[in-house]
């Protein structure tokens, strides 16, 4: 399978004034190293407020410019540069975003499904295509003639998807597409994304619902304190804990309700305290002076990728 | 034994849409009660009015039969968002001490430290922030709370040890507790029986 995209060492963080003019240096995401094929869903799992979407953002080059971001990104082995995500966002990568509060109160939903054209026929065009898509996932044909507050959840849900494949996309980026939906929708959006990969696009899913991404996903990433931990096949969640490798990652299978709802001590602190060494030190039972001092690399294994010095293998 | 009665209660953000209609509800302090419903079906709404932040509906909210008299509210409200109900200019410590100021024994057990009382709300975790609201919640006037999502955006792990300290502590001070979520499978685990907001809805 051939390598999409590839995400390396990337790192973004902000520097932000408090009490008045003293200024303070938040890492919101301190090493994110991951990598999409062809036809995969991958899922990067992360507590909510943990920064996820500035991931998105970052691919897409639409951070706001007093972020500081470190790191290189690819796609299809070409550098990922601010010019080249420019020409690929909206065409060749795009976003659904994770309300209808990215769109414009404004205007009607048809407009901003098709975005600015100036030539009349490339428009229409567009439009042509726009009632195309918008039928397929049973939108109404009045639907692109509403303003965003006319829409229901599951139907903004729709628009936004459906702007999001409207030219032809190879990689999505899906900003948390669940939150505050009823179960009913949540199947849905499941159905849609998995729907997506069979059409050949790939899906970056930015969750931190966890029953979403074993659901949907073929690798879950996941995201501690800004840093990549663990990348592990999706089945790997599934049955037992047996091949995940991390400390949090086997933690958090076993905090499932559906497993055990076991109990772990400690505490994930917050982005201004962010550990020296390991970000997990915390509430690590393995860990020594060695986790203290640096932060372990991420490793390879099996097909996993592990950021531990002491990975649990069984 | 404290009871906590919703009689007849009906209300609507606008007269024409009923979000509760005729709502009758019972529960007492050695519960702990699962409240499931979809997202919009009024569970936030029936939330509100069980704890005295919304004061227009129809019907009565009753503590040992009685209407719930001013000053500290015995039935205490945890929210979703810990990082909306707290003073963005007053440091945890006096946040925590407006309700009351716990012994060191109960900070150990909701997995509080004290050097978190210098720093504001901003300087935490969404995790740290809501122990501090759950135990800012539990003052000892309290008998019920009502936990409204209040692990959702919580990772598993979090959320487990948020629930052990809230649950032990709810247990050993007799203090009744209404879990509200659209997660049926957190319920299950840690509630004694849940009831549906549509059952008790009549529309």
């Amino acid at each position: 399978m051939n390598k999409l995209l590839e995400v390396d060492n990337l790192s973004i963080g902000f520097t932000q004034y408090f009490k008045g003019l003293k200024q303070r240096k938040l890492n919101v995401i301190s090493d994110l190293t991951i990598d999409l094929y062809e036809n995969e869903i991958l899922a990067v799992l992360g507590s909510s407020g943990s920064g996820k979407s500035l991931l998105a953002h970052g691919i897409l080059g639409i951070l706001p410019p007093n972020a500081e971001v470190n790191g290189l990104m690819y796609y299809k082995n070409e550098e990922l540069t601010d010019e080249l995500k420019e020409k690929l966002r909206g065409n060749t990568i795009s976003l659904i975003p994770q309300s209808v509060n990215y769109l414009n109160p404004l205007m009607k939903i048809k407009y901003q499904a098709i975005g600015y054209i100036e030539d009349e026929s490339l428009k229409n065009e567009k439009l042509k295509k726009q009632e195309e898509i918008f039928e397929r996932y049973n939108l109404d044909k009045t639907v692109g003639d509403m303003y965003p507050h006319q829409l229901s959840g599951g139907m903004a849900r729709k628009v936004l998807i459906s702007t999001a494949l409207l030219n032809n996309p190879k990689i999505i980026i899906a900003d948390e597409p669940t939150p505050g939906l009823d179960k009913k929708s949540v199947d849905e959006t499941i159905t849609d994304l998995i729907d997506l990969k069979d059409k050949g696009v790939s899906v970056i899913l930015i969750t931190h619902d966890i029953d979403t991404a074993i659901k949907t996903s073929d690798r879950i990433a996941i995201l501690y304190l800004g840093y990549i931990i663990e990348v592990t096949e999706t089945k790997n969640f599934k049955y037992n804990n047996e091949n995940l490798l991390h400390p949090y990652t086997k933690a958090l299978f076993n905090a499932l309700p559906e497993n055990g709802f076991k109990l772990t001590n400690g505490h994930q602190p917050s982005y201004l305290n962010i550990p020296k060494g390991c970000p997990y030190q915390d509430n690590c039972e393995y860990k020594t002076d060695k986790c203290l001092k640096k932060v372990p690399p991420l490793v390879k294994i099996g097909t996993s990728l592990v950021r531990c010095y002491y990975p649990i293998i069984n | 034994m404290e009871t906590l009665k919703a009689e007849h209660i009906s209300f609507g953000y606008n007269s024409k849409n009923m979000v509760l209609n005729d709502i009758n509800f019972t529960m007492d302090n050695s519960m702990i009660l699962g409240l499931f419903g979809d997202s919009g079906s009024g569970k936030s709404t029936f939330c509100k009015i069980l704890t005295g932040f919304i004061d227009s509906y129809k019907g009565n909210v009753l503590l040992n039969n009685k209407s719930i008299e001013n000053g500290f509210n015995p039935i205490q409200l945890i929210y979703q968002h810990p990082e909306k109900i707290m003073n963005p200019r007053w440091n945890m410590g006096d946040i925590l001490k407006e309700s009351w100021n716990p012994s060191e024994k109960i900070l150990n057990e909701f997995g509080i430290k004290r050097e978190w009382f210098n720093r504001y709300p901003s300087e935490l975790s969404g995790g740290e922030l809501q122990r501090f609201s759950i135990l800012r919640a539990l003052n000892p006037k309290t008998k019920f709370i009502i936990a409204d999502e209040i692990t959702t955006m919580l990772d598993a792990v979090t959320q487990v040890q948020i629930w052990d300290s809230l649950l032990k502590y709810a247990k050993k001070y007799n203090i009744g507790v209404l879990v509200v979520s659209h997660d049926d499978k957190l319920l299950n685990k840690i509630t004694d029986r849940t009831i549906l907001l549509d059952d008790l809805n009549k529309q």
